[in-house]
């Protein structure tokens, strides 16, 4: 199993983008996935950007990724999203199934992200039969739910699980950073830019519960799953993704498998109760 | 335009055939179905007797199974599919790509809807379901602001669906997380959203706490005017702010009534009402005044206006006795 360094999630400063992944070049982290995949309103970087970011990528020696949009909903973000699939070079993850036809249309091989409903053998090797590579498994299914998949058999795709950051729990029309700033969608001055690890929210108990991220809601924990990396080599896992939050993810991910089993500490709330077939914010000790 | 009605039970479909539905849409009694509440829905004998008190109305009955086969229980969904196919239903609703490909496979004759689950939001989602499985119909997440979903009727190779009026549920359908984060049940997979087993009311001296496993969702006044708790429409705070708000939504309903003549322009061909969980009063009121109106409508488009009775009873079969666009509103978003 090797690790990898998923999409940054949150809307960041150019240079603070590309700082980060020229860390990330620096870094022995194999597989590395970005793109915008949460709204289309942030313009921070373009297109030609992250392809600017992917050939430093790729010179340094990593496999890239390029991460598509998760709710598609105007004409002009699927326009953007076939110039993404089209891009002739790179090899894409779909987070909304309208990539998997643009991807699928142009023959061309894809990476099924977290946000795509996979719940079951059957679908994953339809999926499979169309190009799909790899998936991330959805964040709510288990360790359970995987073995019984894997022990049918061997799959002839490659498996990633989404193993620490904060997990992506939904998507909607509204732009919750905006409206809790008094401000409406189309006027909302790229405002999820103050907020680069989203908006933490806590219940009327001060219990930490969700964080807010622009169209997303993410969780208020940090998923930490790094005590199951020998468990999961086991099942054939090929990658540990690591979804940042912080420059120090990079070291976070880049350190993964010296550290062995050994949870790297962080000043997060942890959870990891969906991998023990719980609700998502329950944290184990195991 | 075709008036879709829910039937939790035997009752409620009669009830909305008789109100006026032109289409009553129904789950089986298991997990296959996303409204899988005790005390709902019907076993393969009801739906038989169900099917054929509709087909004598001359009206259509569609079949829900909109949650996603668990592995190693795969048999369970397949055989309702089997079920549907044997009982004569007009459509089948489904999400999940294997059952999709079974029922297209073994039933070819039989039309399939891509449920909301499915959360296809676009033109690409919506190429894919059609070339693949001959889907006749989609039902559109509740995500789309009318412009988007007037440019997507311009050019999508299936009909569509929407919802008009009912529980607002404001994430991209199938695509959230926040119930089984908080509970373990995943609505995808046959938990309902907010299981009522995790839902604990707790009176506080002036004030009632609204908890959903342990967690608390929402602290209210004793007489204050509450919807059903899910975790989206909680009242939270945040690093900046220590004033509890609703910080995603407020309980409220989505009811479409003033979009009715541009639904129609757009060619959309199923206006669909929300609550299978509902009593057959509510499945009655809200069948009625949508009867009247999408009437009114046909009979004279061009000065089609909402009536104030309309609004009123509906608003008091809604959450908090209020009532929002949702996402058709540019500005909600």
């Amino acid at each position: 199993m090797k690790a990898s360094l998923g999409p940054i999630l949150y809307c960041w400063p150019k240079e603070k983008v590309i700082e980060f992944y020229t860390q990330v070049a620096a870094s022995q982290i194999p597989l590395v996935y970005l793109g915008e995949t949460i709204c289309s309103r942030r313009r921070e970087l373009k297109f030609s950007d992250y392809m600017d970011l992917a050939h430093m990528l790729r010179d340094s020696g990593k496999e890239v990724v390029l991460s598509t949009l998760a709710l598609l909903e105007a004409p002009s973000e699927y326009t953007e999203l076939k110039k993404q699939v089209e891009n002739g070079e790179f090899i894409i993850e779909a987070n909304d199934m309208g990539a998997i036809q643009a991807a699928k249309e142009n023959k061309l091989p894809f990476i099924c992200g977290p946000t795509i409903n996979n719940y079951n053998l059957a679908s994953l090797k339809t999926l499979h039969k169309w190009g799909m590579q790899r998936f991330v498994m959805p964040v709510e299914l288990s360790k359970h739910w995987l073995n019984t998949v894997v022990s049918v058999e061997k799959p002839e795709f490659e498996i990633e699980i989404f193993g620490h950051g904060f997990l992506p729990l939904a998507l909607s029309a509204r732009c919750f950073t905006a409206r809790q700033k008094g401000l409406v969608k189309d006027k909302c001055q790229t405002i999820c830019i103050e907020n680069p690890k989203g908006l933490l929210a806590q219940t009327q108990e001060s219990q930490p519960l969700l964080r807010l991220n622009g169209i997303q809601t993410q969780s208020a924990a940090c998923i930490d799953l790094t005590s199951e990396l020998s468990s999961m080599s086991d099942m054939g896992i090929s990658y540990f993704r690591v979804s940042p939050s912080s420059v120090s993810c990079i070291e976070k991910a880049d350190k993964l498998f010296e550290l062995g089993s050994q949870s790297v500490q962080v000043d997060d709330t942890h959870c990891n109760g969906y991998w023990h077939q719980q609700a998502g914010f329950n944290h184990l000790q195991i | 335009m075709e008036l879709l009605c829910p039937a939790g039970n035997l009752a409620s479909l009669k009830t909305a055939l008789n109100a006026g539905a032109d289409a009553v849409y129904l789950g089986l009694k298991n997990d296959t179905n996303a409204r899988s509440f005790a005390g709902l829905n019907f076993t393969p004998k009801k739906l038989q007797e169900a099917a054929q008190y509709t087909k004598q109305q001359g009206k259509k009955i569609f079949l829900t199974i909109n949650t996603f086969p668990k592995p190693g229980e795969e048999k369970r969904w397949y055989e309702a599919v089997d079920i549907a196919a044997n009982t004569g239903v007009d459509a089948l609703i489904i999400a999940d790509l294997s059952l999709l490909d079974y029922a297209h496979s073994h039933y070819p004759h039989l039309p399939l809807h891509l449920s909301v689950q499915a959360s296809a939001t676009n033109l690409g989602a919506l190429k894919l379901y059609k070339e693949e499985f001959n889907i006749q119909r989609a039902v559109l997440p509740r995500v789309l602001s009318m412009k988007q979903v007037r440019d997507l009727s311009k050019v999508t190779p299936v009909d569509l669906e929407v919802f008009a009026f009912g529980s607002l549920c404001i994430m991209a359908e199938g695509r959230c997380h926040l119930s089984s984060y908080v509970t373990g049940q995943s609505p995808n997979t046959g938990g309902s959203c907010s299981p009522a087993k995790h839902v604990r009311w707790q009176e506080e001296g002036e004030n009632r706490l609204t908890r959903l496993n342990e967690v608390l969702i929402d602290k209210s006044g004793i007489d204050e005017q509450m919807g059903y708790p899910v975790v989206c429409k909680g009242r939270y705070t945040t690093e900046h702010n220590s004033t509890p708000t609703h910080l995603l939504e407020s309980p409220t309903s989505l009811n479409t009534l003033s979009l009715l003549p541009e639904l129609a322009k757009a060619n959309v061909v199923s206006l669909k009402i929300e609550g299978r969980q509902r009593s057959p009063a509510y499945v009655e009121q809200v069948t009625q005044v949508w009867r009247r109106a999408i009437d009114t409508y046909l009979n004279n488009p061009d000065n089609f206006q909402t009536q104030v009775e309309w609004d009123r009873a509906l608003a008091k079969v809604s959450e908090g006795q209020t009532t929002t666009l949702g996402a058709y509103e540019r500005t909600w978003q």
